[in-house]
């Protein structure tokens, strides 16, 4: 049992050159922040990246900033935050929801998860912001794609390649983004005790306005009070949240608030609160419950993911809460088992989409596809693109599914 | 044609000619095929008209099941096929090929859903990119990528190209404005990746076919995005004795948080071609023009442009006009958007290049391409998505003249890479193509190159998907996929483990 911890993109290659000619699998790892999340790998070895670190390269004034893969997430947006900017995307911390300590998480594990937060609606994720990296593929082989401008369409995009492939194709050992200025200030505004259509309706007509509104969930009842120490209550809160400049952001939110003026009741929330709900409802907060109770993250359209959990209720107990204007849902199963087929007979019935069991115990993570199963045609061509990066399965074998991938 | 080479023609395809044809009718009934020498003509190039080629056959399927037949029958008979959408490639992504079928996807043109609770649009490819905002438009949504061939330019194809446009920088390119498509592999299958929701499951699969160039499969429904209009759009019209100081403005607006909605750069010829051509009133005593525009709420514009109005003074701007209402602001734009054919009308050619550096790296780049210009005894204009970084150089030269396009040929080819050396990219947003096949030896390594053929491997192994474009040699899958082991040694045996 071998953990190969490099610090060189170079000493990556040897590692895996080892291990493909060992042909002994290796778990690929960062801070280990979302370890618990896919299949449980029975793999010896492990190539940990979490010393593999540093930022190699940041230009504000050019909106790019290289780093090695396992730079750490937490010290990757301090350095942003001392220019003004950030990663738009939002990257969710996993950590609570699995037990772990909050703000942990490396830029590379924010790719292979394609990782996004509530500006999702309006910045899209980790994949909408790579512009290239640096890998070695399963076959050992050291390679680049894409580069450090945002437009570039020479060759495939084979960083965007490596967004949610959870280390099964290739290790990054550098990665480079695009950053954004960060909003000078941000408000919300909480609509209350809406009912579940009324909800939809209503975050329809504010992501549908010029408002350009970057966060819009809703917590019913009785999840409202576990975001950002109870400040809402416990009443159902539909929330939408406005970020810029300061003048824009007072003017867009009295353009919502007349927009929702027929709403019983609207509550304006400063920028200090606001954070720190957006914060609670990106990772998951109201369900970092300390327990192993099945939390699924199921994406549909936005109109249909009250639909979906509405319907998912009159057959087994479940809370829920929505991002993404309706089209996130995040589900806590209150059993343990993770009703697997139901909820994803549901999605079928919702128009479609995916669930993905984010946090359940190590049996049920084995027992059930814990990622999407994709139709036959669409998975082959997954299996023959891992069959192309990782011929020997070497690059954690089965974290996707039970085959290769 | 110049020094292009082409995959060699496959003789038992040529001499199977007349029952390829016979085959595709039955597939295809009714006016779907094409294969008479007048009509397949003007489907011998795409916009890169310099490169001409007759197809074997046209085809124009009308169904899914069509398409997905067409692609089974050449699959399992080993026939090429070279996708095209409504043609508009400026880098020969959609040049026949002799012993082809060309597959022009130009009647599914109908848009199958517009669903403005979820602000997606369901359209056929062959759906004009601007077809797809007038569709939406009287209920004050629109499309925001907007490649400037939009009027003609199909949404599958900038699916194939990963279209952009003007606004990128702030609405981004067309990878991140599609949410799913449904497309047919060349075996036949069809397959669906993405839909209306924001995500798509497993590997990013969508990511990897938009901006394919039409190599790992044919498009048959695009789901996109789209966004309510702004409320109000102005514009900043900004002079520079400079280039650097213009520049140097584009950096000091970003430093300071401001993401225009467009931001364009035109260097000295290409401003005097412009106002030569429609007399806008752009100022002359300028070596470089900036056009800001910012786009939002009301309020936010107004805020935006004194704070751009005022970087601009402080970095020396000679001219400084602000519109005040949208037939100025349009008027601003009017010169730059005709850019294209009023340097067609100074020059009987012109070749349009397409790289991308970083920004700070403009004043050098327009330095090394005067030396060029020079070196090839050739005019050059440039029209720059300041923005982004991307640089479309205008070589201007004569046809008619012996040599001439080779040179201009030699000269954009130094142009791209002088753009690599400094940290950019071959091609921002026009394709690789035919066009710059070749160069990507400039770019990548004969390993990186490996692995971009893998993924077409694993689409489409036979490399009979638009062959002869984007990879300057095509290597057989079965010899990418050998395995090259080193038994057993570790070259870095002191690599931190325990």
């Amino acid at each position: 049992m071998t953990t190969f911890t490099p610090t060189t993109p170079d000493e990556v290659l040897s590692a895996v050159q080892w291990a493909l000619s060992e042909e002994l699998p290796l778990e690929v790892v960062g801070q280990g922040s979302k370890r618990g999340i896919g299949r449980p790998q029975q793999v010896e070895h492990t190539l940990d990246l979490s010393r593999l670190t540093g930022v190699t390269l940041y230009e504000p004034e050019e909106l790019v900033l290289s780093a090695r893969a396992g730079t750490p997430i937490a010290e990757i947006e301090a350095l942003l935050a001392e220019k003004g900017q950030e990663l738009a995307f939002e990257p969710l911390d996993y950590g609570p929801l699995l037990g772990i300590e909050p703000k942990r998480g490396t830029l590379g594990g924010a790719l292979a998860a394609n990782l996004a937060g509530p500006r999702r609606i309006k910045a899209g994720s980790a994949r909408d912001h790579i512009l290239g990296i640096h890998a070695v593929s399963g076959r050992g082989e050291a390679y680049k794609s894409g580069g450090r401008v945002v437009k570039n369409v020479t060759g495939y995009d084979l960083s965007k390649g490596l967004a949610g492939s959870w280390g099964t194709l290739a290790v990054a050992t550098d990665v480079t983004f695009k950053v954004l200025p960060a909003a000078e200030t941000e408000a919300t505004l909480a609509v209350r005790d809406l009912q579940d259509d009324q909800m939809a309706a209503a975050l329809a007509v504010a992501m549908g306005s010029s408002c350009e509104v970057s966060g819009a969930a809703h917590l019913p009842e009785g999840v409202a009070e576990n975001v950002s120490g109870g400040i809402l209550g416990s009443r159902a809160a539909t929330l939408l949240r406005v970020e810029g400049f300061g003048p824009s952001v007072a003017y867009r939110i009295d353009k919502l608030k007349d927009l929702l003026k027929g709403a019983p009741q609207v509550d304006e929330i400063e920028v200090g609160t606001s954070r720190e709900i957006w914060r609670d409802i990106r990772d998951c907060r109201p369900f970092a419950d300390g327990t192993q109770k099945p939390v699924w993250r199921v994406s549909v359209a936005p109109s249909e993911g009250w639909k979906l959990a509405l319907a998912l209720r009159m057959e087994a107990p479940a809370s829920a809460y929505f991002d993404w204007q309706g089209g996130l849902v995040w589900l806590r199963m209150e059993s343990d088992d993770p009703e697997a087929a139901l909820v994803r007979r549901l999605v079928v019935k919702c128009g479609g989409g995916h669930a993905t069991l984010i946090r359940a115990g190590q049996a049920w993570r084995n027992a059930v596809a814990v990622f999407q199963p994709q139709p036959t045609a669409l998975a082959a061509l997954s299996q023959r693109l891992k069959n192309e990066f990782d011929p020997k399965g070497i690059l954690n074998p089965g974290r996707m599914g039970a085959s290769a991938a | 044609m110049s020094r292009l080479i082409m995959p060699k023609p496959d003789e038992k395809t040529l001499s199977r000619r007349d029952e390829i044809v016979a085959d595709m009718r039955s597939i295809v009934p009714g006016e779907g095929v094409v294969d008479t020498a007048n009509g397949m003509r003007v489907f011998e190039s795409d916009a890169l008209t310099a490169h001409r080629q007759m197809p074997l056959v046209v085809v124009l399927p009308q169904t899914v099941a069509q398409v997905s037949r067409v692609l089974k029958y050449c699959n399992d008979r080993n026939i090429r096929v070279v996708p095209r959408g409504s043609g508009t490639s400026l880098s020969g992504g959609a040049l026949p090929l002799e012993d082809a079928v060309l597959l022009v996807m130009s009647r599914f043109n109908r848009i199958l859903d517009i669903d403005y609770a979820n602000r997606v649009v369901i359209a056929q490819p062959g759906v004009t990119n601007l077809g797809i905002t007038t569709a939406v438009e009287q209920e004050g949504f629109y499309y925001a990528p907007d490649p400037s061939s939009q009027i003609a330019c199909s949404i599958g194809g900038n699916v194939a190209e990963n279209s952009g446009g003007v606004h990128c920088l702030k609405y981004g390119l067309t990878a991140n404005n599609v949410l799913g498509i449904e497309m047919v592999l060349m075996d036949g299958e069809v397959v669906r990746l993405g839909g209306k929701h924001l995500d798509a499951e497993g590997y990013d699969l969508l990511g990897l076919m938009t901006g394919s160039e039409g190599l790992l499969g044919v498009v048959t429904e695009v789901t996109v995005r789209i966004l309510r209009k702004p409320e109000t759009a102005r514009a900043l019209l900004i002079g520079f004795p400079t280039s650097e100081q213009g520049g140097q403005c584009v950096a000091e607006i970003i430093a300071a948080g401001i993401i225009p909605g467009g931001m364009e750069m035109m260097d000295s010829p290409a401003i005097h071609a412009a106002e030569d051509f429609l007399h806008v009133g752009y100022p002359l005593d300028c070596e470089a023009l900036l056009i800001v525009e910012l786009d939002g709420p009301q309020m936010e514009v107004d805020h935006l442009i004194g704070a751009v109005e005022s970087i601009a003074q402080r970095n020396g701007s000679t001219v400084c006009r602000i519109s005040t209402s949208e037939q100025e602001r349009l008027a601003f734009w009017a010169g730059r958007k005709a850019a294209f054919p009023a340097v067609g009308r100074i020059s009987p050619d012109y070749l349009c290049m397409d790289g991308t550096i970083p920004r700070k790296e403009l004043p050098r780049v327009l330095a090394g391409m005067r030396d060029l210009s020079r070196k090839y005894g050739l005019r050059v204009a440039n029209v720059f998505h300041a923005g982004d970084g991307n640089l479309h150089p205008l070589i201007l030269y004569d046809a008619n003249i012996e040599d001439e396009l080779e040179r201009a040929e030699d000269f954009g080819a130094d142009i791209l890479r002088l753009c690599v050396q400094v940290g950019g990219v071959l091609t921002g947003e026009h394709g690789v193509g035919i066009e710059k096949r070749d160069l990507m030896p400039e770019m990548f390594n004969e390993v990186d190159l490996d692995q971009q053929m893998r993924v077409k491997c694993a689409f489409d192994p036979n490399h009979l998907l638009n062959p002869g474009k984007v990879f300057p040699q095509l290597r057989r899958c079965a010899e990418l996929g050998r395995m090259h082991v080193h038994a057993g040694k570790l070259a870095f045996p002191d690599i931190p483990r325990f």
